[in-house]
């Protein structure tokens, strides 16, 4: 009888023989890359808003520039294209979103092969790259044409004696020159003040404005669960913290807490540039680690440091010991001892 | 109320697709003899079973066909009555071949005379009762196969003050065990009290996943009379709650050291198909000759827990389940975490055969060799606390020993890294890969060190 019912049964392919496990999350980097790109347009709505046309040359441009760039170096390798996991997409916003918004395009697309070419594929393609392409990117832009990556466009600055005026400087930027020539702050710190940092109406990159924006694709990662909140969580406490101390300690001269927040690339830094997931660690601990250490480093560098910004040059010494601080922070495997316990017992 | 929630869980773990839906409802049915029975000499952990009979032989199900091949074995006996066809190497399911006899049936399905039932199993000797266990042929049957009898009998000066009963089942798909609970919950618990009688321990804690309330109902009522120290531990589903040292430390709060065993901090655990066959082994006096295999998948037309004899081939298993409705592209023998792809269902039903799972098409995936992006996925899911993203690159670039180090054999297999890898990395092959590199450097070493 069963032989009988054997006939009538369709054979099963056969096809696949592999190792277990048999089941598998669903999860891509393609969908990874496809969600942080999601999490950017918030931020690329805000620059267009306050930056039009610029903006969206400037973010075109690198997206196309990092995936022809991206696609170039792995033929010339004689490997396979690989743009398809949309890696050198989110390189090529990170990147725009890092650039004043008066950058002639030559200069950006010069930016893309410092992101693309050396920090990424020179070190073997993604997955290899010790530093964040894009930091990468924009540090080298800085260094060969520091005028043109400072040159910002006006903006009115909320002034301390009640009469706006209009600069042409970023508000760290402003407060860094005021204190070292005047040794006061320019500003006065108002609700409205406020207001205006956290929706964007500032100068600066075109994408770091708008703390609003930025925190919406943070939250929109984090439901879709791309970062976890340890590294951007750790590194915002620490500046919050950071510059709440200076602040209390001297008020005069230092900038409250919430302007550090909200002014300059942090946020787009703690939300999408340290949580970048191949040059940051792995373990948890290891991310709370790596968010204090680039708040610690950003406060410094702001506060005595010859830039007004840090963000860039903190996430990058930190990925410089990304290894050391994985190995560090391995948690303890179960059923061994930790080694110092081991010692006392 | 004889249950308690887990007050312990390890870190790490996954939730995948249970889709134990499919079976979880399907009450046991058994299948009836098949037309011809290959029994594996080699159904368990250890070495083979020496062959006791000859080509052309009659013999009674119940019959011992194979002795004890080493202080590490089991006994395998006939599954039914009929004659043996044949005696040849066969390929096994996990993938390496073994001795195996052909029986091809009577119908008759005659026990053997000499079987001894033991009503009155309390009046006996913890000693009499691990040799029933012993005659029996009984492996640990929730997946691994280790000798029951040998895991029944800690060496001196170990003491074993909790029983640990395995129902948590968090393989995804399975209900065998779950099955049994509900069905059985009386002769399981029987079978818990002559472990318990073997062991001398007080404390029993029976372990189930809160997926599964009817058979945490079923335990419990089973157990209220029990005057001695019992419980129900509810357990949060999560795969892997069911492997040994996760389990325990979610029962007891105790961590297995590494490269130990329960047995050192105090515990022993089996698994509810086991028990259930020490209480047929003892109280029935009947060896172990068939088990509950969850035949399942969506391609399955009939998909259910079918009772088949030891040696019914995964062919006749699934036409006894009315064959598939769709395209099948994988066939696993076990559950999807850690079971065994087959290359075809030639392969024969095994003590630990737990379920018999077919995948359509695009629920497989292929693992590819991207490279890492250093998620920390597999870091967050691993409940050894390794990291596997570290582990495979080393392993990649050949360096074991850097594995070692890292505690690469304190993997267990399960799967979790692999599971959550976005770069679909083969991860547990690279774990396994190295497993066996260590364990062979090692015997080298040894077998070096005597000459
Ligand atoms: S298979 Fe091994 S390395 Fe992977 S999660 Fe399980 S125990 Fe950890
Ligand atoms: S889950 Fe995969 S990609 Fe992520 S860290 Fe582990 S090995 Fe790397």
């Amino acid at each position: 009888m069963v032989e009988e019912q054997k006939a009538e049964t369709p054979e099963p392919v056969l096809n696949v023989v592999s190792t277990s496990p048999h089941a598998h999350s669903g999860a891509s980097v393609q969908r990874i890359m496809l969600d942080v790109v999601i999490a950017l347009m918030p931020a690329l709505a805000a620059a267009v808003w306050f930056f039009g046309w610029d903006a969206l040359r400037l973010t075109l441009s690198c997206v196309i520039a990092c995936v022809a760039i991206e696609a170039l170096c792995r033929k010339a390798m004689g490997r396979d294209l690989g743009i398809g996991d949309l890696s050198a997409v989110v390189t090529g916003i990170l990147l725009a979103f890092n650039l004043p918004p008066a950058l002639p395009t030559w200069m950006a697309v010069v930016g893309c092969v410092f992101a693309v070419a050396i920090a990424k594929q020179l070190f073997g393609g993604i997955g290899y790259n010790p530093f964040n392409p894009a930091l990468i990117g924009r540090v080298a832009l800085l260094i060969s044409f520091p005028v043109a990556m400072t040159k910002w466009s006006e903006w009115t600055i909320p002034s301390p004696i009640g009469i706006d005026a209009l600069s042409t400087a970023t508000p760290l930027g402003l407060a860094k020159t005021n204190v070292m020539s005047a040794g006061t702050l320019p500003y006065h710190f108002d609700g409205g003040t406020m207001l205006q940092l956290l929706m964007g109406d500032q100068n600066g990159c075109i994408g770091e404005v708008s703390a609003l924006a930025l925190f919406i694709g943070g939250a929109y990662m984090l439901w879709r669960k791309v970062i976890s909140w340890h590294t951007p969580g750790c590194y915002l406490g620490t500046v919050a913290a950071f510059s709440c101390i200076l602040w209390i300690v001297n008020p005069e001269k230092n900038l409250p807490p919430h302007f550090h927040l909200l002014a300059g690339g942090l946020m787009l830094g703690a939300i999408f540039m340290a949580t970048d997931m191949v040059t940051s660690p792995v373990t948890r601990k290891g991310m709370m680690v790596f968010g204090v250490g680039c708040g610690v480093l950003t406060m410094v560098i702001r506060r005595w440091g010859g830039y007004p910004e840090g963000v860039s040059f903190a996430i990058l010494l930190m990925n410089s010991i990304t290894p050391l601080i994985n190995r560090a922070t391995a948690p303890r495997v179960f059923g061994h001892q930790r080694k110092n316990k081991e010692k006392a017992s | 109320m004889k249950r308690e929630p887990a007050k312990f869980k390890v870190n790490g773990g996954i939730h995948p697709a249970y889709n134990k839906q499919l079976t979880a409802e399907k009450a046991i049915i058994e299948m009836p003899v098949p037309s011809l029975l290959r029994v594996s000499m080699l159904q368990h952990l250890g070495a083979p079973a020496k062959v006791e009979v000859a080509k052309g032989d009659t013999v009674s199900r119940g019959q011992l066909i194979g002795e004890h091949g080493g202080f590490i074995s089991v006994r395998v006996h006939a599954p039914t009555s009929g004659t043996v066809k044949a005696i040849a190497e066969a390929p096994t399911a996990t993938g390496g071949s073994a001795i195996a006899v052909d029986i091809e049936p009577d119908g008759e399905d005659r026990w053997v005379e000499d079987i001894t039932p033991h009503p009155d199993w309390e009046s006996l000797e913890g000693k009499k009762l691990i040799s029933l266990v012993s005659d029996a042929g009984i492996a640990g049957m929730g997946g691994a196969g280790f000798p029951t009898h040998v895991k029944l009998s800690p060496p001196p000066g170990k003491v074993i003050d909790t029983l640990i009963i395995n129902g948590a089942e968090c393989e995804p798909y399975l209900t065998a065990d779950h099955r049994l609970m509900v069905e059985r919950a009386e002769d399981i618990w029987n079978g818990i009290r002559i472990i318990r009688k073997i062991l001398g321990c007080a404390t029993v804690r029976v372990a189930i996943e809160d997926n599964k309330p009817d058979a945490i109902a079923a335990m419990e009522a089973v157990m209220a009379e029990d005057t001695g120290d019992s419980a129900v531990v509810i357990l949060k589903t999560e795969y892997p709650q069911g492997a040994e040292k996760q389990q325990i430390f979610a029962a007891l709060g105790k961590e297995v050291p590494s490269g130990g065993l329960p047995m050192d901090v105090g515990a022993l655990v089996e698994n509810v198909g086991t028990t259930l066959a020490i209480f047929e082994a003892v109280v029935k006096g009947l060896p172990l000759t068939e088990r509950v295999t969850t035949v399942t998948g969506f391609p399955v037309k009939a998909p259910g827990n079918i009772l088949a004899r030891l040696g019914t081939s995964y062919a006749d298993l699934l036409a006894f389940c009315e064959g598939l409705q769709g395209k099948a592209a994988k066939v696993v023998s076990g559950g999807p975490m850690m079971g065994f792809a087959q290359h075809s269902l030639d392969a024969t039903t095994t003590k630990t055969t737990s379920g018999l799972l077919f995948l359509r098409p695009d629920q497989v995936r292929t693992f590819s060799s991207m490279p890492c992006i250093s998620c920390g996925r597999c870091v967050q899911a691993c409940p050894m606390y390794l990291m596997p993203a570290e582990l495979s690159q080393m392993i990649e670039a050949e360096d074991i020993e850097a594995a070692e180090e890292l505690n690469v054999l304190d993997c267990i297999e399960c799967g979790c890294c692999a599971f959550e890898c976005p770069a679909h990395r083969p991860l547990v092959q690279h774990m396994k890969q190295a497993k066996a590199g260590i364990m062979a450097k090692r015997r080298e070493e040894k077998a070096k060190q005597k000459s």
